[in-house]
């Protein structure tokens, strides 16, 4: 299988990383909590069938260290909107996982044009006291793993050293991606998104791990009832937090059939 | 050589199983466990002891700042500074210091700085820490992506609020002050001596010797652990063309003294397993937060460069993530410096020589250890001890030493009086 294409543009000064494969329809999708250091087998399922458009946040693998100048949540959804226009997904669908799913939502909300249909998988920003999140940052680094997947071998195995990688700039590549999930969501992960979701007009899908250990699944019912119909919630069996790589084929082809 | 007298002032009772049955003395310890009527007793023991090294003669008496810890009971220590600078009246008073990212807006640190060093005369030494993850980004809420940042943004806000003469405007980056004019100013002018305590970070090393500050090493784990990274330090002063004057650098010390070495293991094991066993049983969740250390510390330890002190620091964790110690281990590894007064005068001098360090800071009250034994440990040293100690480094001037005013321009403090007259 051909890897995607690769284009960089300029966000504030840092080079950020575009990934393109595929043919049809555009679809976006903003990576989770540690971002992608590697292409994975749920953009493929999504580019058999549309042109899959996957660009990095600031911070995240991709990134640079373009989280490093975002100092305010104005400045963080500026920065990712910018991102979206220079990769070309202006009026697309767009899908987003978990930290990437917030700032879908956040797109879909405070420029409502700008997103077809909206596809949003266990997003952060919302906090709830009486069910709190867990503290994806206050962390040993050995528990990491069963926290974002149902399947650990899955987050290990995208985190995992890739053969010839610079074994400095790797290990340091990964904890800035958690930096930048810290920057903008430290320390309850409430952006007080659910302030701006009844803006979204765009019609929603809302994806949910059935074993999500960091960001409740209760949060899908609370996050529908702010939305405009048509909207719908989608649990995955045999998904965590990052429902994209415990069940890629179940996610993609979710995605696919709301976003048609 | 200074040896001043440094008092963390831990909570005393922790329980037997505190280890096993609590997944940490920092950040959610359990409130349970705290007793305010016994606390009650705890500050004023501690301050009694405070107020006692100063009788003893030793240069400066020392206090800082940590939050939700069980073995720092000083999320103020301004507040003790207070009460010391009333209960002293020659003894520099060193606040080991404000996380200046933890005060909004940070000119409250410059405030309230200014007012110790009024009060005291010019006594105040004043230490800026970043601050550890447990208490700034946990404890506090900090964002470890910004806490350097607001850190050294604070650092100047604070500067030029002690310096400037005329009211101004701070447009910083994430701090805005239209008016900023402190009252009171500070007695040593420009500023107090302003004193760094920080890990093994080449940037903090690098700051110190452009700011001309002292760089201190404040790790509980003694001498032989903290060489690599006092290597580190003076490497880098070697690299960036500064002098090797000790007194550019601080490091503190666990020192237990008695008649003999088997009198000293006798009286101080109890207190020591306490401190290392049950005090620093820290959940290692909290130890680094993704953005905490900066990327050229992490490159560096990644790379090489501090790798001996990173290694160290590993070594240290994993014995704490595995099981407690025991007095034999705290010895061996120098995390105590320990025995009869001449046992004692040779270690400290091997710390001397091996870490170059001016600015000593001992503790001599730790973990469980009560007041009687507080000041039978601090008297002996004071005496025997000290006086063989202090000649060290004496070809070196201390340019990071307070000027406090004039006995003849001081205030004159009222002796305490138990009862109205």
């Amino acid at each position: 299988m051909s890897g995607p294409e690769l284009s960089t543009v300029d966000i504030n000064g840092f080079p950020t990383r575009i990934w393109r494969k595929g043919s049809g329809a555009p679809l976006g999708f903003l990576a989770g909590f540690g971002g992608l250091p590697r292409w994975v087998p749920f953009l493929d399922r999504l580019a058999e069938h549309r042109t899959v458009i996957v660009p990095s946040l600031p911070g995240f693998p991709g990134g640079d260290r373009g989280h490093s100048v975002l100092d305010s949540h104005l400045d963080w959804v500026l920065a990712v909107r910018q991102t979206l226009l220079a990769a070309g997904l202006e009026g697309a669908d767009l899908a987003g996982s978990s930290v990437g799913a917030s700032f879908a939502a956040e797109m879909a909300a405070i420029w409502p044009g700008s997103v077809r249909r909206l596809a949003l998988s266990a997003p952060f920003g919302l906090f709830d006291e009486s069910d709190p999140p867990t503290d994806a940052w206050a962390q040993r680094a050995d528990r990491v793993a069963g926290l974002m997947c149902a399947d650990p071998e899955k987050w290990t195995a995208l985190k995992a050293m890739p053969e010839g990688a610079n074994s400095v700039e790797w290990p340091i590549e990964q904890t800035r991606a958690t930096e930048a999930a810290a920057r903008i969501f430290w320390p309850l992960g409430n952006t007080r998104l659910e302030r701006r979701l009844s803006l979204i007009t765009a019609p929603t899908l809302i994806l949910w791990g059935e074993q999500d250990r960091i960001m409740p699944s209760r949060y899908a019912g609370r996050i529908a009832a702010r939305l405009a119909d048509p909207k719908e919630i989608r649990m995955i069996p045999g998904a965590g937090h990052l429902a994209e790589l415990d069940q890629p084929d179940e996610v993609a082809s979710a995605i696919l059939s709301w976003t048609g | 050589m200074k040896l001043m007298w440094f008092h963390l002032m831990p909570y005393t009772e922790l329980p037997e199983d505190f280890r096993e049955a609590h997944p940490s003395v920092w950040v959610d310890i359990h409130s349970s466990l705290f007793d305010p009527k016994r606390a009650h007793r705890m500050y004023n023991d501690f301050m009694d002891e405070l107020e006692y090294a100063a009788d003893c003669g030793y240069d400066a008496i020392c206090v800082n700042e940590h939050h939700s810890n069980g073995y720092g009971l000083m999320p103020s220590p301004n507040l003790i500074a207070s009460a010391l600078a009333r209960r002293t009246s020659q003894v520099p008073i060193c606040v080991m210091g404000n996380s200046l990212a933890l005060y909004n807006p940070p000119t409250r640190v410059a405030e309230e700085f200014a007012m110790l060093d009024v009060i005291s005369g010019g006594r105040l030494i004043a230490g800026f820490p970043v601050g550890t993850p447990m208490d700034t980004c946990f404890a506090y809420g900090q964002n470890p992506s910004m806490l350097r940042e607001r850190y050294l943004e604070a650092h100047d806000l604070v500067i030029k609020a002690w310096t400037e003469r005329d009211t101004f405007a701070f447009n910083g980056r994430f701090n805005q002050q239209r008016y900023v004019n402190i009252w009171p100013r500070p007695v040593q002018q420009p500023h107090p001596p302003i004193w760094i305590p920080g890990g093994g970070s080449v940037e903090t090393w690098q700051w110190c010797a452009e700011m001309d500050y002292v760089y201190c090493y404040l790790s509980y784990y003694g001498y032989k652990a903290g060489k690599a990274t006092m290597d580190g330090f003076w490497a880098e002063m070697d690299r960036l063309g500064k002098d090797r004057n000790p007194y550019r650098a601080g490091f503190a010390q666990v020192v237990a003294v008695a008649e003999s070495r088997q009198q000293a293991i006798d009286l101080y094991t109890e207190p020591a397993e306490y401190f290392f066993n049950r005090c620093l049983h820290v959940d290692p969740r909290f130890a680094s937060p993704a953005g905490y250390s900066t990327e050229a510390t992490q490159r560096a330890g990644l790379e090489s460069m501090v790798k001996k002190a990173a290694n160290a620091q590993t070594l240290i964790t994993g014995d704490k993530t595995n099981r407690g110690m025991t007095m034999a281990d705290f010895v061996d590894r120098g995390y105590v410096v320990i025995g009869s007064p001449d046992e004692v005068v040779e270690q400290l001098n091997a710390l001397a020589d091996d870490l170059n360090v001016g600015h000593l800071m001992l503790l001599m009250q730790f973990g469980s250890m009560g007041k009687e034994l507080t000041q039978y440990n601090t008297k002996l040293f004071a005496e025997k001890v000290m006086p063989r100690m202090r000649p060290r480094f004496a070809e070196w001037e201390d340019r990071w030493w307070p000027k406090p005013m004039a006995e003849d321009e001081r205030a004159t403090i009222p002796a305490f009086r138990q009862a109205a007259e």
